[in-house]
């Protein structure tokens, strides 16, 4: 298969910072990748390298065979970029915007005028096309930075945290958009902070820290690696924990354990085997159960087990959340 | 398709997209086409019986001067213009976009050449309507305006290097503001150099602003404007040989 995006030994400074300490990235073409980490771990530095907006300082990064650097006029004819605050100009409306990045990506007038029109509809903006976009909601500046970024028909795409900021249902429709946009054959880079928004886009995901690759593969192997899904089970009295959790030893069920604070107890499971006898110990037990559910690793902790400590900021997310 | 057809294009595209902006916002004209008429009131009626021990006469020599006046305080404008895109995110759209960098800045320019003709003829409309005469004729006038918005569009290289080169938007105002108060009343705008003690004669006599606007005096009113007219375009000439590739130069270093 061919290789869309190629970086090897990538390296930034930014004052006394490294920002990037040698990132290796392969991007097959017509895959989508995404660069997975918190914020400060370099995913937007490198985003911003590979469209040509910043110069690396080592290492070397090619997008279809062509240098950033030293090719990068060939680079920009290949990529479309929507940024992470939405790259569209405030003053003119939705369709100039869009006309603009047309006549600037050298299509003739008619075609310009035609493209703007025809993406405007497909991102279900026709209404507002003549608005400011400083009237449009989050979701639809975004819709529109999207438009602009796809308006040359790009080979390469990357979505700097596309979703930042979004309501669940501008969020979905985003990611429509885009996984449309990977069925005619784009290639994607996608960085986010969402491990959800990785799962539901990216063939294989890379993790980021502190300006390097800490982890690398499909959604599934990372999420084997993290440990599956974990599932939380909250006892109706608060007195019952310790007993949950002795009926899943009995089970034979390891690696449960107790959060006393948030009232439940906390197992990894590897699969549906695994889910099947720990509700039937629960079941057997008949302890009174007031919520069982299973959830994703978050990104939380997906960190705390490759890196073995909490990402710096994020707190106690994981205990609040459940 | 060759190069220098790719940067026309790209930059009319932006230049389009500037006077959209204008469109969208007519505010953005107010400073441009406000500010020369207020000033006229202060000169021409406040001072001008003071200056000159009347209007009538006063008139005539003020109202070139306005006109020059308008194009140094509307060159502010492109300064703070391609600060404020590099502020928003619109500037990594263009850089991401296979378009020579210049294109940016002189859409820019361009847009602004046109609101600086458009501010000219305002200026101009409204020196008719308050009794100004050309004495001259309709060439002379056509070529006193195209040459107040040549020196404009030089002062625009100058504010767009300032813009680029300095980050904050207030800084830039101000700076703006700074090396254009002494290029305005250190001229022959409002008086005449003859009048003014030596040593400010020395520099009036030299400033660009005062060459140009003794030109302009010349093709509206009538008098020699050979030898004004040939320093003026020397400025002009030297002024946007000098400020567009710093200019450029700048654009192409930000980050």
């Amino acid at each position: 298969m061919d290789t869309a995006i190629e970086t090897v030994g990538l390296v930034k400074q930014f004052g006394d910072k490294r920002a990037l300490d040698g990132v290796d990235l392969k991007v097959p073409a017509g895959t989508v990748l995404s660069l997975l980490g918190p914020n400060g771990a370099g995913k937007t530095t490198v985003v911003r390298i590979l469209a040509t907006l910043t110069r690396p300082d080592g290492g070397r990064a090619t997008v279809c065979g062509n240098d950033v650097v030293r090719e990068a006029d060939l680079v920009r004819r290949l990529i479309g970029l929507t940024g992470q605050y939405a790259s569209v100009d405030e003053n003119i409306s939705g369709w100039e915007n869009l006309y603009l990045v047309g006549r600037l990506t050298d299509l003739p007038r008619r075609r310009a005028r035609a493209r703007a029109d025809e993406l405007l509809e497909q991102f279900g903006l026709t209404a507002a096309a003549k608005q400011l976009p400083r009237s449009y909601s989050g979701g639809m500046r975004r819709k529109l930075d999207l438009a602009a970024s796809l308006v040359g028909e790009p080979r390469v795409l990357y979505l700097d945290e596309p979703t930042t900021g979004l309501d669940p249902r501008s969020r979905n429709a985003l990611w429509a958009a885009v996984r449309a946009r990977v069925a005619t054959g784009t290639t994607v880079l996608l960085t986010t902070q969402y491990m959800e928004e990785a799962e539901a886009l990216a063939d294989s995901v890379v993790v980021m820290d502190n300006g390097r690759v800490i982890e690398a593969g499909t959604t599934d192997q990372l999420r084997a690696r993290v440990g599956g899904k974990v599932l939380h089970i909250r006892p109706t009295r608060a007195a019952d924990l310790a007993q949950v959790l002795r009926a899943l030893a009995g089970a034979g069920l390891a690696g449960a354990s107790l959060d006393a604070g948030a009232g439940l107890v906390r197992m990894p499971i590897a699969g549906d085997a695994e889910l099947t006898t720990a509700v039937g110990a629960l079941a057997s037990s008949a302890l009174p159960i007031a919520g069982i559910d299973t959830h994703v690793p978050s990104l939380d902790e997906v960190f705390l087990s490759l890196t073995g400590a909490q990402p710096a900021g994020s707190g106690d997310a994981a205990q609040v959340r459940a | 398709m060759t190069g220098q057809r790719a940067l026309a294009r790209h930059s009319l595209a932006v230049a389009r997209r500037n006077l959209v902006q204008v469109k969208n916002d007519p505010g953005q004209l107010l400073a441009a086409t406000l500010t020369p008429v207020l000033f006229t009131v202060v000169f021409l009626y406040v001072l001008g019986g003071a200056i000159s021990g009347g209007q009538a006469g006063y008139q005539q020599y003020l109202m070139p001067g306005i006109m020059a006046q308008t194009v140094t305080v509307a060159s502010i404008a492109t300064g703070i213009g391609l600060n404020l895109d590099f502020g928003s995110g619109v500037m990594d759209r263009f850089r991401s976009l296979p378009i020579a960098r210049s294109a940016v800045l002189t859409g820019r320019i361009l847009a602004d050449a046109c609101r600086l003709v458009l501010g000219q003829l305002v200026v101009l409309g409204f020196a008719l309507v308050i009794g100004f005469r050309v004495q001259t004729g309709v060439l002379p006038a056509v070529g006193a305006v195209l040459l107040m918005s040549l020196y404009g569009i030089a002062l625009c290289w100058i504010a767009a290097y300032v813009g680029l080169r300095i980050r904050s938007m207030q800084t830039v105002q101000t700076i703006g503001f700074l090396w254009l108060t002494p290029l305005q009343f250190a001229s022959s705008i409002f008086a005449p150099a003859s009048t003014m003690p030596d040593w400010l004669r020395v520099f009036v006599e030299v400033n660009p602003t005062s060459l140009v606007t003794d030109t302009c005096r010349g093709l509206l009113i009538g008098g020699p404007v050979a030898g004004s007219a040939a320093g003026a375009l020397l400025w002009i000439a030297a002024m946007i040989a000098v400020f567009a590739p710093l200019a450029v130069r700048e654009y192409r270093r930000r980050p």
